[in-house]
C-alpha cells in the first residue's frame, strides 16, 4: 500500500510537471517573450521526452538495454506521414489526421515490437543489446528500400523504384526510398504533443503500478526467483516491450509530422544511444529524470551555439563530466564541497557588502 | 501628373548623384574584372548606391560525416564576404554560420537560431535533405534562400523564395546521358550510386530515364549504402562480367577515390564518368592522382582552372585555411557575390538602397523580383551569364573535363 | 566466387582485427568500449601524419601510432573510465559514447573535415596474381597480422603473469582482489594493450580502404563489435572467426543477393546465430547461479 501510495505520488508529480511546462511555454510565446530558436525545439523536445520514457520503461523497469529503439520510432514515423497524406483529402482537419497517424503508426510499430520480441527476448543481457541493435539496422536498411506512392487508385508499394509502382499519373509519391518522405504537410503542433505526453505518462505509471507493473519489475530483480513464483518471464517482458515500442512509434509519428521531410537514415544507431543517453543520465527507471534529461539534453547542444566549432566538443566533454559526477562519490563530493564553499564564500561576501 | 513631376525630380537627383559618386564606381569595377560580380545595370534608372549592413545566414553541416561540404562553403562565404566588405565602408555583411550537422532537425533549429539573430537572407542549406525542411519555414516566414549545393528538386518545388546555385539532380543526371550519347562515350553502360544519398539517387534515376531514352544499354546498377562506402569489389566485379566500358558514379569524391584504387587493384580500366560531386579528387590529400588518369566529369568548377576569379578565390582560401576548396566552396563564394549583385542592381534600379533594417520578408520580395526579373545575369566562378527561373532553378552549361596527367582539360 | 570469398577474408580480416580490440576489453572490464572504432581513427591519422609529413616508413610509422594510441588510451582510461569502475555498466557505457564523440570531434578540429587518402603502407608488397585471380597485398598482410596478433594475444593471456592477472579478472573480480591482483591496474593495461591493438587496425583498415575522416572509425568499429558477438564476446579466437565470417557473409550477400540490403543480411544471419547459440560461436556457456 506504502508503494502503491508512493508511486502515484511520484505520478502526480510528473503531471504537474508537463502541465507547468506548458503553461509556461504558453504564456510565454503567447506573450512573445520565447526566441524563435526555442520555439522551433518545443517538439522536438516532447518527443525525445516520450522517447525516453519509452525506453525507460524497457531499460529501467524491464531492466533489459535496447540499442534499437529507433527503429520504433521510424517504423511510427513513416506510417504517420502515410496515413496523413493518404487521408489529406477525406480529412482536412489537421488535428484529426494528427491523431489518426499517432494511432495507427503506434499500433504498427507496437506489431513490429511484438515481431522483433519473439526472438529478442529469448536472449539476455548484452546479447540482447545486440540483436536490438540490428533489428534498428534492419529496419533502416528495408525502409531504404521502401518506394510508397498514391493515386487515385490507391497507395502503391514497391521495393525497387518510384516507376515499378505503376502509378496513374496524378499519382503521388509519399515515400521515395533513401531520400524519405518528401514534402509532408506539417501538422503537429505542442499542444498536441504535451496532450500525447500526458497520455503516454498515464499508460506507463499505470502500467508500473498495476499488477502486471510489479511482476515486471520482480522479474527484472530476479528473474529465476520471478519464474518460480509462476511469473511467465516471456509474458510480462513482451508486455512492456510492446508498449514501449508502440508508444514509441506514437512519438515518431508526431516526429515525422512535424518536418517537411524526413529520411529513414535519421533513424540509426545514434539516435537509439542520444535516447538511451538520456534515460541514463535522468536515472534508471526514474521517469522524472528522463522528462528532465530528455528535454535540457534536447536544449543542450543549441545552447552551446556560442561555441562554434568546438560545440559537439563541449557536448561530449559535459556529458562525460555529467556521467562522472553523478557515479562516482568521490567527485560528487569534491563537487558539493566546491559547492559548499562557493555558498559560504558569497555568504561571506554578501554580509561584506552589508 | 503629380507623378511625372517626381520622377522628374528624382532622376535628377540620380544625375546628381552620378557625378557624386565618381569614386566608388572604381572598386565595384575591380569585383566586375574578378568576374564575381557583373550586374548590367538598366541605364534609365541611373546611379543608385547599395549602402547599410546585410546579415546573412550560412546553414551547414560544420562537424559530423558531412562536414567537409559545409564547412567549405562557410570558409567560402566568408572569403567573398571579406571581399566584398572590403569594397567600400558603405555596404557590409555582417555573416553567421551555423552548423545543422547534416540532419533536418538540427537544420530548422539553425534557422531559428538565425532568425533570433535578425537574418535577413540565408545562404543555405549545403545538403539536400535539411534543405528541404528548412526551405519549408523559410517559405511560409517568407525568407529568401539561395542554396549553393542542394540539388534535390524538392529544395525549390512549389518555393517562389528558395533558388539554386547548382545544377539540380535531373538536370545533371540527364545532361550526362546526353554527354555520352553525343561523344559515343560507351556502348554499354555501368552505374555505381549511393542508395543511401539523395544527391546520388536524384541524379541515377533521371540518368536512367534519359539513358533508356536515348538508347543506352545499362548492363549493371549496383549501389552501396551511405555508411558502408568501403567495400566496392562486388559492384566493380559485377561491372566487369557483364562487360561494362564505362562507369557511371554519380556519387562524391570520396567514395569515388577508393573505387578507381579498388578497380585499378583488379586490374579493370573501363571509362569512369563522373558528375561535379567528383570535384576534389585530384585534391585529395595523400591520393594517388595516376589512379584518376583518364577520368571524365561534368562540373562547373575545376579547382585548378587558370582563369583569374578561380585564381584569385583558390589562392585566396589556401592562404587562409591551408587547403583546396572544393565545388561547394566555389558555389558559396558564387552565392554570396550573386546576392549582392542582386542588391547592386536593385539599388540601381531604385535610386539607392539601404539594407540596413529591411525586414527579411520584404527583402524576400525584393530579391524575388530580381532573381526573376528576365534580365538579371552573372558571371561566376562556376559559371557564366547564369540565370534563373521562376522555379528557382539555374542556367548553367557544365563543362565536359577530362583528368590528364593530373590535372582537368577541357573536352569541348 | 573465389574473387567473392578472398574478398570477403580481405573486408573479415579488417572487421576481425578491430573485433580483437573490442573483446579483449569486453572480457576483462567488462564494458563495451564503444570509443574504439575512434581510437582506430586516430591510430589512422598519426600514422597518416608520421608517413606524409615526417616521412617515417610504414613500420616506424605504425609503431608510432601505436605508442600515440597506448598514451591515449591510458590517458581516456585514467579520466574518464576509472572514476566509474564501480558504477553501473550503462553509465560507463555512456561515458564510452561520450569519449567517442570527444575523440571524433577533436579529430575535426585538429586535421579537419576534409578527408585525405592514406598511403597504402603495404604497397611495396606486390600483389599475388593466379591467372584471373587477384589477391591483394593488404588482404595477405592483414590476414596475417591477424593471426600473429591472435597468437600474441594467447600467448599473453595464457602464459604471462599479467595475462593470468587479466584472466582471473575477468573470471572474477572480488576474488581477484583477495588473491592479491591489482584490479584497477589490470584492467588499465588491458585498455592499453587495446588501445595499441586498434592502432594497428587503424592502419591496416586505412590501407585496404583508403579514405580516412573524422568518421572513419564508426562504422567498422559497430560492424566489428557485431563480429565480436557473433564469434562469442570476450572469446579471442570467437572475434577472429566472427570478423572473418562476417566479411565473408558481407561480400556474398552483396554478390548474390543485394547490394542494398548487405548489411540487413549481415545482421539478419547475425540474429539467427544468437538465437541458435545464445553466447555467439565460441562463447562460454555460463550457467546462471541462482
Amino acid at each position: 500500500m506504502k508503494l502503491l501510495s508512493k508511486l502515484t505520488k511520484n505520478g502526480y508529480q510528473n503531471y504537474i510537471i508537463v502541465i507547468l511546462f506548458f503553461a509556461v511555454f504558453q504564456i510565454l510565446s503567447s506573450t512573445g517573450h520565447i526566441s524563435n530558436s526555442l520555439k522551433g525545439q518545443l517538439v522536438p523536445i516532447v518527443v525525445y521526452v516520450i522517447m525516453a520514457l519509452s525506453l525507460n520503461l524497457v531499460v529501467g523497469i524491464s531492466g533489459e538495454l535496447s540499442l534499437g529503439h529507433a527503429g520504433f520510432m521510424s517504423v511510427g514515423a513513416f506510417t504517420g506521414i502515410i496515413v496523413s497524406a493518404t487521408l489529406q483529402n477525406s480529412i482536412p482537419n489537421g488535428s484529426i489526421r494528427l491523431v489518426f497517424a499517432i494511432v495507427i503508426g503506434a499500433v504498427f510499430a507496437g506489431v513490429i515490437g511484438f515481431l522483433i520480441s519473439v526472438p529478442v527476448l529469448r536472449l539476455n543481457g548484452d546479447y540482447l543489446a545486440i540483436v536490438t541493435l540490428a533489428f534498428g539496422e534492419i529496419i533502416k536498411n528495408l525502409l531504404n528500400i521502401t518506394y510508397v506512392g498514391l493515386d487515385s487508385k490507391g497507395l502503391h508499394l514497391s521495393t525497387k523504384d518510384i516507376a515499378s509502382m505503376n502509378m496513374k499519373p496524378d499519382g503521388i509519391t509519399i515515400l521515395n526510398g533513401p531520400m524519405g518522405a518528401l514534402g509532408t504537410v506539417k501538422i503537429s503542433t505542442f499542444f498536441s504533443g504535451i496532450v500525447l505526453l500526458l497520455l503516454v505518462l498515464i499508460v506507463i505509471q499505470n502500467l508500473v503500478a498495476s499488477r502486471c507493473g510489479r511482476a515486471i519489475m520482480a522479474l527484472r530483480d530476479n528473474r529465476i526467483a520471478g519464474e518460480a513464483c509462476g511469473l511467465s518471464a516471456t509474458k510480462y517482458k513482451m508486455i512492456a516491450f510492446v508498449t514501449s515500442a508502440a508508444i514509441a512509434g506514437s512519438a515518431g509519428a508526431l516526429y515525422g509530422l512535424n518536418y517537411s521531410t524526413l529520411v529513414p537514415k535519421k533513424f540509426d544507431f545514434n539516435t537509439s544511444i542520444l535516447i538511451l543517453v538520456f534515460v541514463v543520465l535522468g536515472g534508471i527507471g526514474n521517469m522524472t529524470g528522463s522528462i528532465i534529461a530528455a528535454a535540457l539534453l534536447t536544449v543542450l547542444p543549441e545552447m552551446l551555439r556560442t561555441f562554434r566549432d568546438y560545440r559537439m566538443l563541449v557536448y561530449a566533454i559535459v556529458l562525460i563530466l555529467v556521467m562522472i559526477v553523478t557515479n562516482n562519490e568521490k567527485a560528487r563530493d569534491a563537487l558539493t564541497g566546491l559547492l559548499r564553499r562557493f555558498r559560504k564564500k558569497s555568504v561571506k561576501e554578501g554580509t561584506a557588502n552589508e | 501628373m503629380k507623378k511625372k513631376v517626381l520622377s522628374l525630380l528624382l532622376a535628377g537627383a540620380m544625375a546628381l548623384s552620378l557625378c557624386a559618386c565618381g569614386s566608388s564606381q572604381a572598386p565595384a569595377s575591380t569585383a566586375a574584372d574578378n568576374g564575381t560580380a557583373a550586374t548590367e545595370a538598366t541605364p534609365a534608372a541611373g546611379d543608385g548606391k547599395l549602402t547599410g549592413t546585410l546579415n546573412m545566414g550560412v546553414i551547414g553541416p560544420l562537424t559530423g560525416a558531412a562536414a567537409i561540404y559545409g564547412t567549405c562553403v562557410a570558409n567560402s562565404a566568408q572569403i567573398a564576404v571579406e571581399e566584398i566588405n572590403a569594397i567600400s565602408g558603405d555596404f557590409q555583411i555582417a555573416l553567421n554560420s551555423q552548423d545543422d550537422e547534416h540532419d533536418a532537425e538540427k537544420s530548422v533549429n539553425a534557422y531559428h537560431n538565425l532568425m533570433d539573430w535578425n537574418v535577413q537572407m540565408i545562404v543555405g542549406c549545403v545538403t539536400t535533405t535539411p534543405c528541404i525542411a528548412v526551405s519549408a519555414e523559410a517559405n511560409s516566414d517568407r525568407v529568401f534562400m539561395l542554396t549553393p549545393s542542394a540539388s534535390g528538386t524538392a529544395v525549390t518545388e512549389g518555393k517562389d523564395n528558395v533558388f539554386q546555385l547548382c545544377f539540380s539532380d535531373p538536370n545533371q543526371g540527364s545532361a550526362s546521358a546526353q554527354y555520352i550519347s553525343d561523344k559515343k562515350m560507351g556502348t554499354k553502360i555501368a552505374v555505381i550510386y549511393n542508395n543511401g544519398d539523395a544527391y546520388s539517387t536524384g541524379i541515377y534515376q533521371t540518368f536512367a530515364a534519359k539513358a533508356a531514352e536515348l538508347g543506352l544499354e545499362i548492363v549493371s546498377t549496383t549501389t552501396f549504402p551511405d555508411d558502408n562506402a568501403t567495400d566496392f569489389s562486388v559492384q566493380l566485379k559485377e561491372a566487369k562480367d557483364a562487360g561494362a566500358d564505362l562507369i557511371f558514379l554519380p556519387i562524391y569524391y570520396t567514395p569515388a577515390s577508393l573505387i578507381l584504387q579498388q578497380a585499378s587493384t583488379m586490374g579493370y580500366a573501363p571509362t569512369f564518368f563522373g558528375v561535379d560531386g567528383m570535384d576534389g579528387i585530384l585534391t585529395l590529400e595523400g591520393f594517388d592522382t595516376s589512379l584518376a588518369e583518364g577520368v571524365i566529369l561534368l562540373t562547373p568548377f575545376v579547382a585548378d582552372a587558370k582563369d583569374d576569379a578561380t585564381v584569385n578565390f583558390v589562392t585566396k582560401y589556401q592562404e587562409k585555411y591551408g587547403e583546396i576548396p572544393n565545388q561547394f566552396g566555389a558555389d558559396a563564394y558564387d552565392c554570396v557575390n550573386v546576392i549582392y549583385a542582386a542588391l547592386q542592381k536593385y539599388a540601381a534600379a531604385n535610386g539607392g538602397f539601404d539594407v540596413t533594417g529591411v525586414s527579411y520578408s520584404e527583402l524576400c520580395e525584393i530579391l524575388i523580383s530580381v532573381f526573376t526579373g528576365g534580365d538579371f545575369s552573372v558571371d561566376g566562378l562556376t559559371g557564366e551569364a547564369m540565370t534563373w527561373n521562376a522555379a528557382g532553378e539555374v542556367n548553367k552549361a557544365p563543362k565536359g573535363m577530362i583528368i590528364q596527367n593530373g590535372a582537368y582539360v577541357s573536352l569541348d | 566466387m573465389l574473387t567473392y570469398l578472398i574478398n570477403g577474408l580481405s573486408l573479415g580480416s579488417v572487421y576481425a582485427i578491430i573485433a580483437l580490440g573490442y573483446t579483449m576489453v569486453y572480457g576483462i572490464a567488462k564494458m563495451l568500449n564503444f570509443a574504439h572504432g575512434d581510437v582506430i581513427m586516430i591510430g589512422g591519422y598519426v600514422a597518416f601524419c608520421s608517413t606524409s609529413y615526417l616521412g617515417l616508413g610504414p613500420i616506424p610509422s605504425t609503431l608510432f601510432a601505436v605508442v600515440v594510441c597506448t598514451v591515449l588510451g591510458i590517458v581516456v582510461e585514467r579520466l574518464a573510465y576509472k572514476p566509474l569502475r564501480n558504477a553501473t555498466s550503462l553509465a560507463v557505457l555512456i561515458t564510452a559514447i561520450g569519449v567517442s564523440y570527444f575523440l571524433q570531434n577533436a579529430a575535426l578540429l585538429i586535421w579537419s573535415s576534409n578527408p585525405k587518402s592514406f598511403p597504402n603502407l603495404v604497397g611495396s608488397i606486390p600483389n599475388v596474381v593466379i591467372g584471373e585471380l587477384v589477391i591483394p597485398s593488404t588482404a595477405i598482410v592483414t590476414v596475417i597480422a591477424n593471426l600473429l596478433i591472435m597468437l600474441a594475444l594467447t600467448m599473453f593471456t595464457g602464459r604471462t603473469k599479467m595475462g593470468k592477472a587479466m584472466r582471473a579478472v575477468s573470471e572474477d573480480k572480488g576474488a581477484a582482489q583477495l588473491m592479491g591482483i591489482n584490479v584497477n591496474r589490470t584492467i588499465s593495461v588491458t585498455f592499453a594493450i587495446g588501445s595499441g591493438l586498434a592502432a594497428i587496425a587503424g592502419v591496416l583498415l586505412c590501407s585496404a580502404y583508403p579514405t580516412l575522416m573524422p568518421t572513419t572509425g564508426s562504422m567498422p568499429g559497430i560492424k566489428a563489435f557485431t563480429a565480436a558477438v557473433f564469434g562469442g564476446i570476450g572469446s579471442i579466437p570467437g572475434a577472429m572467426l566472427g570478423g572473418i565470417l562476417l566479411g565473408v557473409i558481407e561480400i556474398f550477400a552483396k554478390a548474390y543477393i543485394s547490394t542494398q540490403l548487405s548489411d540487413a543480411i549481415v545482421f539478419a544471419v547475425l540474429i539467427v546465430v544468437l538465437l541458435v547459440k545464445p553466447t555467439g560461436l565460441l562463447g562460454k556457456k555460463v550457467s546462471e547461479k541462482v
